[in-house]
């Protein structure tokens, strides 16, 4: 890092501002001191819980017979098929994703309005990732301080093999990371093994090369700017948010006026405040949380446990910074008993739509057909008229059949009377059952004539109704046609 | 352009000096990095100029050092395409039509290309899916006048009907019963009402009866089934290829008919007339 004498900076600085006014700010490398305390320990347990859930599911394996894949949760792009435990969906399916992507949502605006920004401070990828690289980091560079001096260093050999053993453990980080995202579009132990001996295709070597990537230099360069400029979430997520939503505030009633304090000196007259700098020192993204509420703070409250130790060693109380709404820190600066207010218009109104989707979902999940039928009449001919003076129409069906067996089925048609069937180039006789074989997990693909008496046909268009019975006659799905004739 | 450019006290941040209704917006520097990567973004552009076609001149462009055109693309990928059907093609053209439907991938092959050239060739004159026309045959009913089996249609669809470039054409004339003076115009009023007595379009004629035994019975045959050596359609069933009315059967005898079919044997090569067979044939009407 170029460091320059803040007077130095400062007459650089006026100078060009005579020219222009800064547009662009030099990026300022934060260096967050390790911290230990309560919000520590949660944010320790969600990032163990969340890894260990991103790295273990794709190996979860779930028995679906000898025809299917074993893997609990996979998106089969190739196969076109999406299996989540129980749960298979196929591409015209792919609203229960979306739905789970809008109960996503709808929670995230529920726990935002109810405790601010945790999904930022705890569970967001790039804190958990980020997390984990200065971890990394802190092992091997060691701490703050460290970390300034030997960046302050002039090439070395510690320094050299400081970096490159970073750097290389990042990259093998990195490097399962996207290893892992592969696995859950491909079956996790055979794509592992097809890594390794160079039997993958070149799209999977692509994507595994590209999530390497993005996480290396996510996690381990851009961190705090992707919050800050990338992420759209932070500048609207206050529309979630009231009064009584809770947020890591400085309590600055209790804390002005800060100062120094040593031992033994009256805290009469003064805030609790010691200005020693901790809160700054340990935020991840390097702010100063006395500032008040800021854009850049991601929530996750490593700033009250570093200020929970100092007030602890000065003898004050504790939670000079805290989670608290705004409504409560007006009430205890004027020493009034706070306030739990959990039941507002807007969580109510969140709760709401996540039980309403949920339902909808679990509704939609129940009823889930395992046959389905579409049926396409002809467009030209509409119908045909045949020697001997009868009507004949074209229909093409289709019949999904979602369950793993090949099923004979039969064909049945209701609504005209006398009228037959018969399956195009068989040179069957026509009938009023069609039987009819459906490969399993595929779509069966059937042309169909369907024949009636002209004196029977009424109308220009009359309602034909496809049925499709199993041997005991038992309806498994149905569609609604017409059966066309001259006027 | 912005007039008053302050110092926020809060951020101590400059601002752009535009003001809506009371709210300022802070001229927050972007970071350096960003910067960069949108110099990065300008460099690949121009990369991106020299290589591939980008500047208009009056009458062309600047095609790039590549060379590459999306036309060029898509004539590789068409090229490519009908490679990929040449091995389908050649054995439809190597085998016996028979045996072309008895082959499942073959067949379906032949159906889904007939259904395409088809619409280029018949649909103009047979209308889509063979629905057929006034004085056009529909393709999908049951009634055929030259034969409904594979072989039969292959023939026609080679050799045409009444067509006057191909020596082998189906053909057959069928005498102008008023105009050559064969009839007089009571006679033929009489056959066209017996004629659609046939299949109950009229009552009983017996002189017209007389004189179909005599003059039609022919090519028509004694019950007026019809002849398909002769392509003479069957008087009896439901199907009339220029309308069942009297005055247009009346116009049938009077006048005759002969519908033109051009022969493919020349324009189409031996596996697409096999395919446009095979498709033909799966409409429904095939025998």
């Amino acid at each position: 890092m170029n460091q320059m004498a803040p007077e130095t900076k400062n007459r650089a600085d006026a100078m060009l501002g005579l020219l222009a006014p800064s547009l662009y700010s030099d990026y300022v490398k934060v260096y967050p001191r390790a911290v230990s305390g309560r919000f520590r320990n949660i944010k320790w347990a969600i990032l163990i819980a969340c890894l260990a859930a991103y790295y273990i599911a794709p190996w979860i394996r779930w028995d679906r017979g000898p025809n299917a894949p074993d893997q609990a949760l996979l998106l089969d792009m190739a196969g076109r098929r999406g299996y989540f435990f129980w749960i298979e969906i196929w591409p015209q399916e792919v609203y229960y994703l979306t739905g789970l992507l809008i109960l996503g949502a709808v929670a995230l605006f529920l726990a935002t309005a109810l405790f601010g920004r945790v999904w930022c401070g705890y569970t967001c990828p790039q804190t958990v990732w980020t997390d984990l690289f200065m971890l990394v980091e802190r092992w091997i560079e060691g701490d703050r301080n460290a970390r300034i001096k030997l960046d302050q260093q002039p090439f070395s050999f510690n320094k050299a093999w400081r970096k490159t053993a970073k750097h290389a453990v990042w990259l093998v980080i990195a490097a399962t990371t996207g290893g892992a995202w592969i696995m859950y579009f491909q079956d996790a132990p055979t794509v592992t093994r097809e890594i390794f001996t160079g039997d993958a295709s070149g799209g999977t070597y692509f994507f595994f090369g590209l999530f390497t990537g993005t996480t290396y230099l996510l996690a381990g360069w851009a961190r705090e700017q992707v919050c800050t400029y990338m992420c759209p979430w932070p500048r609207f997520q206050a529309a979630m948010q009231d009064e009584h939503t809770l947020a890591v505030t400085y309590q600055g009633w209790r804390g002005e006026a800060r100062g120094k304090h040593k031992a033994g000196e009256s805290w009469e007259g003064r805030g609790d405040c010691v200005d020693c700098r901790a809160c700054v020192n340990v935020c991840p993204t390097g702010i100063d949380i006395r500032d008040g509420m800021q854009l850049e703070c991601i929530g996750c409250g490593l700033c009250i446990d570093a200020c929970d130790e100092i007030m602890t060693k000065v003898d004050r109380p504790q939670r000079l910074i805290d989670f608290v709404s705004i409504a409560n820190l007006e009430r205890r600066a004027q020493k009034q008993p706070t306030i739990l207010k959990l039941i507002r218009s807007r969580t109510v109104i969140y709760a709401a739509m996540l039980v309403l989707v949920a339902a909808i979902m679990a509704g939609a999940l129940l009823t889930r057909a395992s046959w389905e039928m579409n049926v396409l009449h002809d467009r030209a001919p509409l119908y045909v008229t045949l020697s001997d003076g009868s009507l004949r129409n074209g229909y093409t069906i289709k019949l999904l059949n979602k369950t793993r067996d090949e099923r004979t089925l039969y064909l049945t048609i209701e609504g005209i009377p006398q009228a037959t069937m018969f399956l195009a180039g068989e040179g069957e006789a026509p009938s009023s059952r069609l039987p009819v074989t459906v490969p399993p997990d595929d779509v069966g693909d059937y042309r169909v004539f369907v024949k009636a008496p002209r004196q029977v046909i009424k109308e220009s268009s009359t309602t034909l109704r496809f049925n499709v019975v199993d041997e005991q006659g038992r309806r498994l799905t149905g569609y609604k046609s017409t059966f066309n004739a001259p006027n | 352009m912005p007039t008053k450019i302050e110092k926020d006290s809060v951020t101590g941040t400059e601002t752009t000096g535009h003001e809506w209704d009371g709210i300022k917006e802070l001229n927050n520097p972007l970071p350096k990095w960003w910067l960069y990567v949108f110099y990065a973004c300008v460099l690949f552009s121009a990369v991106w100029m020299v290589l591939y076609p980008s500047v208009p001149y009056l009458r062309s462009h600047f095609g790039g050092v590549l060379g590459y055109t999306q036309r060029d693309a898509v004539a590789k990928r068409l090229e490519e395409a009908s490679g990929a059907q040449a091995q389908y093609r050649d054995q439809i053209a190597k085998l016996d039509i028979q045996a072309v439907k008895a082959d499942a991938d073959l067949n379906r092959f032949a159906l889904a290309g007939g259904r395409v050239l088809f619409a280029e060739n018949c649909a103009p004159c047979h209308q889509s899916g063979g629905t057929g026309a006034k004085g056009y045959p529909s393709l999908a009913d049951d009634d055929w006048l030259w034969g409904g089996k594979l072989e039969d249609i292959q023939m026609t669809l080679q050799h045409g009907v009444r067509s006057t470039n191909d020596d082998d054409t189906r053909v057959s004339q069928m005498p102008r019963f008023l105009a050559d003076g064969l009839l007089t115009m009571p006679q033929i009023q009489a056959v066209a009402q017996h004629v659609l007595s046939l299949s109950g379009l009229d009552k009983p004629n017996a002189d017209g009866a007389k004189l179909f035994a005599e003059q039609c019975a022919s090519c028509h045959g004694e019950q007026g089934k019809g002849m398909r050596e002769v392509g003479a359609p069957n008087l009896t069933d439901k199907i009339w290829l220029y309308g069942g009315d009297k005055a247009v059967v009346v116009q049938s005898i009077a006048y005759s008919r002969g519908g033109v079919m051009p022969a493919w044997a020349g324009r189409l090569d031996d596996a697409t007339i096999k395919m446009l067979a095979l498709y033909v044939h799966a409409l429904g009407g095939g025998e």
